[in-house]
C-alpha cells in the first residue's frame, strides 16, 4: 500500500458546515504540488445538517475516475460512521475526530485507526459555535497534510490569497491548521505510506467544473440571451455566465451588452431562446432533466419552423424529480426524438469541463448552421465536479458560422424571397432576421407550411419540407463532433462510450490491456451518429456499450439509428448516481466477455 | 375562404401616411375567420393604428399563440415578421425576441384561452418584466376552433349556445393586470373602432406591457342571448370611462386632438408622445392603481364592462432598463465586441489555478 501521489482518500462531513471549502482547499493544494488530481463531491439535496461526502484522488499517471474503495477515509460526520469505515481498504486508515469516543463495533480489525481530537482542540482555541465548526475543517486539512505530507508553504500562500484583507480570518485559519498539524506529528507516524511528493504535471492545467466551462465557452462563441429556470445541477452554468458577461460584456458606459432572463419555468426558458434565435441572436438555456421534459413542445417548433437555439442538459439521476445531486446519463432517448410528431436533434457529448468549452462554441455553430434546436448533454460529474483540463485557449480568428442567413445586400440580389427553399444538398434554407428589410418578411410557424412559408393542410407540400429536414439532419450527422477511436492492434471486440464515461473507460481498458486483453474503443461526441461511427460498427462483430443509466440507451439509438442487429452490443450499465468507476468497467467488460446476458 | 387571394391592386388616390404607404400596405392574407367575427374588426383597427404611426412595416414583430385570435398575426402587416408559435406561450417567444432586439416593435395578439388558462403564466410574468410589448388579448369567452367551450374569462351564469350557464367565477385580464403591477391597462370593444384605435397606438408607443383587453365576439358561438360576451350584451352594458386621443411625439396636436374641455388629463409617454384622457367619469384618475381596480370591480359588479384607457404608468423600466441593456439591439453587436479574446482567457485561467 505504499505508494506515492497514487491513492484516493474521502471525507465524510456534514452539509452546511464549512467544508466544501476545506475541501476544495486541500484539492487545489495538491494540483499546486504539481500533482494531478480529481475531486468527486457527492452532495445531499438539503441545505443544511445531511450526510456529504468528498473523494478526492491523487494519479501522478493523470486517471480521473473514481476508485472506491478508499485508501483512506475521514469521518467527520457520527451519522455515518458505519458506512464510512465499510468504504476503506483493506490495510487502510481511518482517520477521525476522537474529541467522542467511537463505537467499537464500527471498526475493522485490518485498518488503522488515527483519532484526532479536532473538536475539543478547537472548542479549546476558539469561541464562538460558528468559528469552532468552520475551524473543525481546517483542523482536518493540517491533520491531513501531515499525514499526507501536503506542502505547508502551499496551503499558507493559499490562506494568504484567500484572506489575506481579513487578518483575523488569516490568522484563525493559520491556528486551526497548525492544530491538525502539530497534533498529527506529535501522534502518528507522519507521512502515511502512501503521501504526497511535489511533481511537475500540472503547469499548463486548470481546475474547472464544467458549468463554469460550458458558460466561458457561451461568453466567448458570442452569446447574448440566457434564458434559464434554476435546476441542480444546471444552475451554476448560468450564475457563472452572468460573473463573465459582468467581467467581460460591459460597454464603457456599464449598459450590458447581455440580457439573462430568469424565466418562470423551463418551458418559458425555452420560449426565450427561440424567440431571441428567431431575432438573431445567439442565445441558450441550461437545464437539467425535468427542465428538458418541460421544453419538449417548443423544441418541437424549434425543429419544424427551423430556429436555432442552444440548450444545456447538465443531467442528474431521473425519472421524475430523482435524485438531483447525482449523476446519470439518462436523458439521451430524451432529447432524440424530444417532442411529439417526427422530430430529431443534435446533441453534443463532452466528456469533460474542456469539451464543454469548445462544444459550448460548437452548438452555437450547428444550431445557425442547420438551424435547428441543437443540445450539448453533459452531466453532474462534469458539469459541477472539479476537473483537472489543459488551460483553454482560444483562436482568436475564429468567427461564428451564422449559417445562410440573407442580409440586406444579399436581399437585393433575390427576386422574391421564401424561407423554406434550400437550393442544396444539405436541406439548409436561407433565412432572414426580422427588421433587416421587407423583402426578407416572412412567417414563422409551428402550424403546417410549405416550402414558401405559406400555411398548408396540402400533403404533398407538408411532406416536402419534412423531407427536406430529414436531408438537412442527415447533413449534420456529419457536421456533429467526431468520435473519439482508439485502436489497438489484435481487439477482439469494441467498446462503445459516452460522456463522462470516458476517464473510467480508459483506464479500465489500460488495466484490461495490463491483462492481455485488447479492445478498440470509441466515444460517441455527437449526435446524429455520422460515417465514423458506422465506420467503427463495421470493425467488429460485438460491441460492449458502456453507459450511466438502466435502459442501455446508448445501446438502443446505436441500434434504432445504425441500424445495427441488437445482438451484437453488449451492455454494461451504471446507474446508481455516482460517477463510474474503474473497476465497475473492468469487471463489466469481463463479464460481458464472458457471456452474460444481454439486455432486452 | 384560403382559395381567395386577396387583390394587390390599390387605388391610386389612397390616402398616404408620411412613409408613403396606404392602408393597403399594412393589410395581410385573406382572413380565414367566420363573417363577422369581431377578430377582424380589431385586425381593421391594427391596420389603422400601425399606419396612422407611420411605422415601417418590416420594424414590426407580430407574435401569438394558437387559437382563432392567434391567427390573426397572419391578417395584418403581411411585410412584419410574424410568430405563431405554441400554445400560450407567445409571450416567452416575445420576452426572447425583446431581449435580443429591442429596436423593433412588438405586438402580441392571444386570446382568452391563450392568455387566461394555457398561457396565464406566461402573460403574468410578462407583465412582471414589463416587456415592452403591445399585448392584444381578443377576449370571446369562449373556445372557438374547439367548438365552443367556456374559457376562463366566461363570467358566472353567461350561458353557453347548447344552453347551460358557466358556474365558475372569470378571470379577468384587466384586473389580474392591475395587480400585477401592470404599466398600461385597457379594454375596448372590437365594435368600437373610435375608442380602440387610439388605445392600440398608445399601446404600441407605451415603453413597456401594454394590455389591452378586446371584447371581441364569437359570431358562431358566443353571440346569442345570455352570453355576457355578445355584441349586444357589449353594446347594452358599455361604459366608457375614459376615452383617449392619442397624439404622437412628432406630430403637431390638430384641433381635433387637442384638450378642449376642463375634463381632459393629459398624460406624457416615455417617448414624448401624449395621451389626453376625457374624463367622462366624474373623479376617474387612470393614474391610480387602486381607483382603476375599485372602478373595473364595481362596474363588473353592476354588469357593466368598464372601457377606455384605465390604467397608465410611464415612469416604470421595461424589462431593459431592469437589465441596464444597452439602447441598441443587442444583435447589432459586432462579434468582435462580443469575445473577450485569447488574451483575456489566459489571465482568467490564472484564477483556475
Amino acid at each position: 500500500m505504499s505508494s506515492i501521489n497514487d491513492f484516493c482518500f474521502k471525507i465524510g462531513t456534514v452539509n452546511g458546515t464549512g467544508s466544501a471549502s476545506a475541501n476544495g482547499l486541500l484539492m487545489q493544494a495538491i494540483f499546486r504540488m504539481g500533482i494531478p488530481v480529481v475531486g468527486k463531491n457527492v452532495f445531499p439535496s438539503n441545505i443544511q445538517g445531511l450526510p456529504t461526502w468528498y473523494e478526492i484522488r491523487v494519479s501522478k499517471d493523470g486517471y480521473t475516475a473514481r476508485t472506491a474503495p478508499f485508501d483512506l477515509v475521514v469521518a467527520m460526520n457520527t451519522g455515518t460512521y458505519k458506512r464510512d469505515v465499510q468504504e476503506i481498504k483493506p490495510g487502510g486508515y481511518l482517520m477521525y475526530d476522537a474529541s467522542w469516543p467511537m463505537d467499537k463495533a464500527f471498526l475493522r480489525d485490518d485498518i488503522t485507526v488515527i483519532g484526532i481530537p479536532l473538536g475539543e482542540m478547537c472548542n479549546n482555541t476558539f469561541t464562538g459555535d460558528r468559528e469552532r465548526t468552520l475551524m473543525k475543517n481546517i483542523a482536518y486539512t493540517g491533520a491531513l497534510a501531515a499525514l499526507l505530507s501536503i506542502d505547508m508553504d502551499v496551503i499558507h500562500s493559499m490562506l494568504q490569497e484567500k484572506f489575506g484583507k481579513k487578518k483575523h480570518l488569516l490568522d484563525s485559519n493559520y491556528k486551526a491548521i497548525r492544530l491538525g498539524y502539530d497534533y498529527a506529528q506529535q501522534h502518528y507516524r507522519c507521512p502515511l505510506p502512501f503521501h504526497l511528493s511535489t511533481m511537475d504535471a500540472t503547469k499548463d492545467h486548470i481546475l474547472i467544473d464544467g458549468n463554469a466551462a460550458a458558460a466561458l465557452g457561451c461568453v466567448f462563441a458570442g452569446a447574448t440571451v440566457g434564458a434559464w429556470y434554476p435546476i441542480t445541477p444546471a444552475t451554476s452554468l448560468m450564475e457563472n455566465f452572468r460573473a463573465f458577461c459582468e467581467q467581460f460584456r460591459k460597454d464603457a458606459d456599464g449598459k450590458r451588452q447581455f440580457c439573462i432572463v430568469q424565466a418562470e419555468d423551463e418551458l418559458a426558458a425555452a420560449g426565450m431562446v427561440i424567440g431571441a434565435g428567431w431575432m438573431g441572436a445567439r442565445a441558450f438555456t441550461p437545464t437539467a432533466g425535468p427542465g428538458i421534459s418541460l421544453m419538449g413542445e417548443f423544441v418541437g417548433l424549434a425543429y419544424y419552423a427551423e430556429v436555432p437555439a442552444v440548450f444545456f442538459d447538465v443531467q442528474r439521476t431521473g425519472p421524475s424529480t430523482g435524485m438531483p445531486t447525482r449523476t446519470q446519463q439518462s436523458d439521451l432517448l430524451q432529447i432524440a426524438y424530444l417532442s411529439h410528431g417526427d422530430t430529431k436533434h443534435l446533441m453534443l457529448f463532452p466528456a469533460n469541463p474542456e469539451e464543454c468549452f469548445t462544444m459550448a462554441r460548437d452548438a452555437f455553430d450547428l444550431a445557425e448552421r442547420f438551424q435547428t434546436p441543437t443540445f450539448v448533454v453533459m452531466d453532474l460529474d462534469i458539469g459541477m465536479n472539479d476537473w483537472m483540463c489543459k488551460r483553454f485557449t482560444w483562436d482568436d480568428s475564429y468567427r461564428p458560422d451564422r449559417g445562410k442567413v440573407l442580409d440586406k445586400a444579399a436581399l437585393e440580389k433575390v427576386e422574391k424571397f421564401y424561407r423554406y427553399v434550400s437550393t442544396n444538398g444539405d436541406g439548409v434554407a436561407a433565412r432572414t432576421l426580422p427588421g433587416v428589410d421587407p423583402k426578407g418578411s416572412y412567417f414563422t410557424r409551428g402550424s403546417g407550411h410549405t416550402k414558401f412559408g405559406t400555411y398548408t393542410e396540402d400533403s404533398d407540400e407538408y411532406r416536402e419540407v419534412m423531407d427536406r429536414l430529414v436531408r438537412k439532419l442527415a447533413a449534420a450527422a456529419e457536421a456533429v463532433p467526431a468520435p473519439e477511436i482508439i485502436t489497438t492492434e489484435g481487439a477482439s471486440a469494441g467498446i462503445i462510450t459516452i460522456g463522462g464515461c470516458r476517464g473510467a473507460v480508459l483506464e479500465g481498458l489500460d488495466r484490461l490491456k495490463e491483462q492481455g486483453i485488447a479492445l478498440d474503443y470509441m466515444r460517441v461526441r455527437g449526435f446524429p451518429f455520422g460515417k465514423p461511427v458506422r465506420e467503427f460498427l463495421a470493425r467488429h462483430d460485438k460491441f460492449i456499450v458502456i453507459e450511466q443509466n438502466r435502459d442501455a440507451q446508448l445501446r438502443s439509438l446505436i441500434t434504432l439509428e445504425c441500424g445495427i442487429a441488437p445482438e451484437r452490443l453488449l451492455s454494461v450499465r451504471e446507474y446508481g448516481g455516482l460517477p463510474l468507476g474503474t473497476n465497475q468497467v473492468v469487471e463489466g467488460i469481463l463479464g460481458q466477455l464472458q457471456g452474460a446476458e444481454v439486455p432486452a | 375562404m384560403t382559395s381567395i387571394t386577396k387583390p394587390r391592386v390599390q387605388h391610386p388616390s389612397a390616402t398616404k401616411n408620411a412613409l408613403n404607404l396606404s392602408r393597403r400596405d399594412y393589410e395581410g392574407s385573406m382572413s380565414t375567420l367566420c363573417a363577422g367575427c369581431g377578430h377582424d374588426s380589431v385586425t381593421a383597427a391594427l391596420i389603422d393604428a400601425f399606419w396612422q404611426l407611420d411605422i415601417p412595416p418590416h420594424r414590426v414583430a407580430k407574435l401569438s399563440g394558437i387559437g382563432c385570435s392567434s391567427k390573426t398575426t397572419a391578417y395584418f402587416i403581411n411585410q412584419a415578421h410574424g410568430f405563431n408559435s405554441v400554445h400560450g406561450r407567445m409571450p416567452a417567444v416575445a420576452t426572447g425576441a425583446n431581449a435580443a432586439n429591442r429596436e423593433l416593435y412588438y405586438i402580441g395578439v392571444s386570446g382568452d384561452g391563450d392568455s387566461l388558462s394555457i398561457g396565464l403564466g406566461q402573460m403574468c410574468h410578462a407583465i412582471r418584466r414589463n416587456l415592452s410589448i403591445l399585448y392584444v388579448l381578443e377576449n370571446n369567452g369562449v373556445y372557438g376552433l374547439t367548438k365552443g367551450q367556456f374559457s376562463a374569462s366566461a363570467d358566472i351564469g353567461s350561458k353557453a349556445k347548447k344552453g347551460e350557464a358557466n358556474v365558475m367565477p372569470p378571470i379577468d385580464p384587466v384586473l389580474l393586470a392591475l395587480t400585477l403591477g401592470a404599466s398600461f391597462v385597457a379594454r375596448s370593444f372590437s365594435g368600437d373602432k373610435a375608442q380602440l384605435v387610439p388605445l392600440l397606438k398608445a399601446g404600441l408607443m407605451h415603453g413597456g406591457f401594454a394590455l389591452v383587453d378586446v371584447i371581441s365576439p364569437c359570431v358562431t358561438f358566443n353571440d346569442h342571448e345570455g352570453s355576457t360576451k355578445s355584441y349586444l350584451y357589449t353594446r347594452q352594458h358599455y361604459d366608457e370611462v375614459a376615452p383617449v386621443d392619442f397624439v404622437p411625439l412628432r406630430r403637431e396636436i390638430a384641433t381635433s386632438d387637442a384638450p378642449t374641455t376642463d375634463s381632459v388629463r393629459s398624460v406624457t409617454m416615455h417617448d414624448g408622445s401624449t395621451v389626453h384622457f376625457r374624463m367622462l367619469a366624474e373623479d376617474y384618475d387612470p393614474t391610480s392603481r387602486e381607483a382603476a381596480y375599485s372602478y373595473v370591480r364595481a362596474a363588473h359588479e353592476r354588469g357593466e364592462v368598464a372601457t377606455g384607457l384605465l390604467y397608465i404608468d410611464e415612469g416604470s423600466p421595461d424589462m431593459h432598463g431592469v437589465n441596464g441593456s444597452i439602447e441598441t439591439a443587442l444583435t447589432n453587436v459586432p462579434y468582435e465586441t462580443l469575445c473577450p479574446g485569447n488574451a483575456k482567457l489566459q489571465e482568467l485561467m490564472e484564477e483556475y489555478r
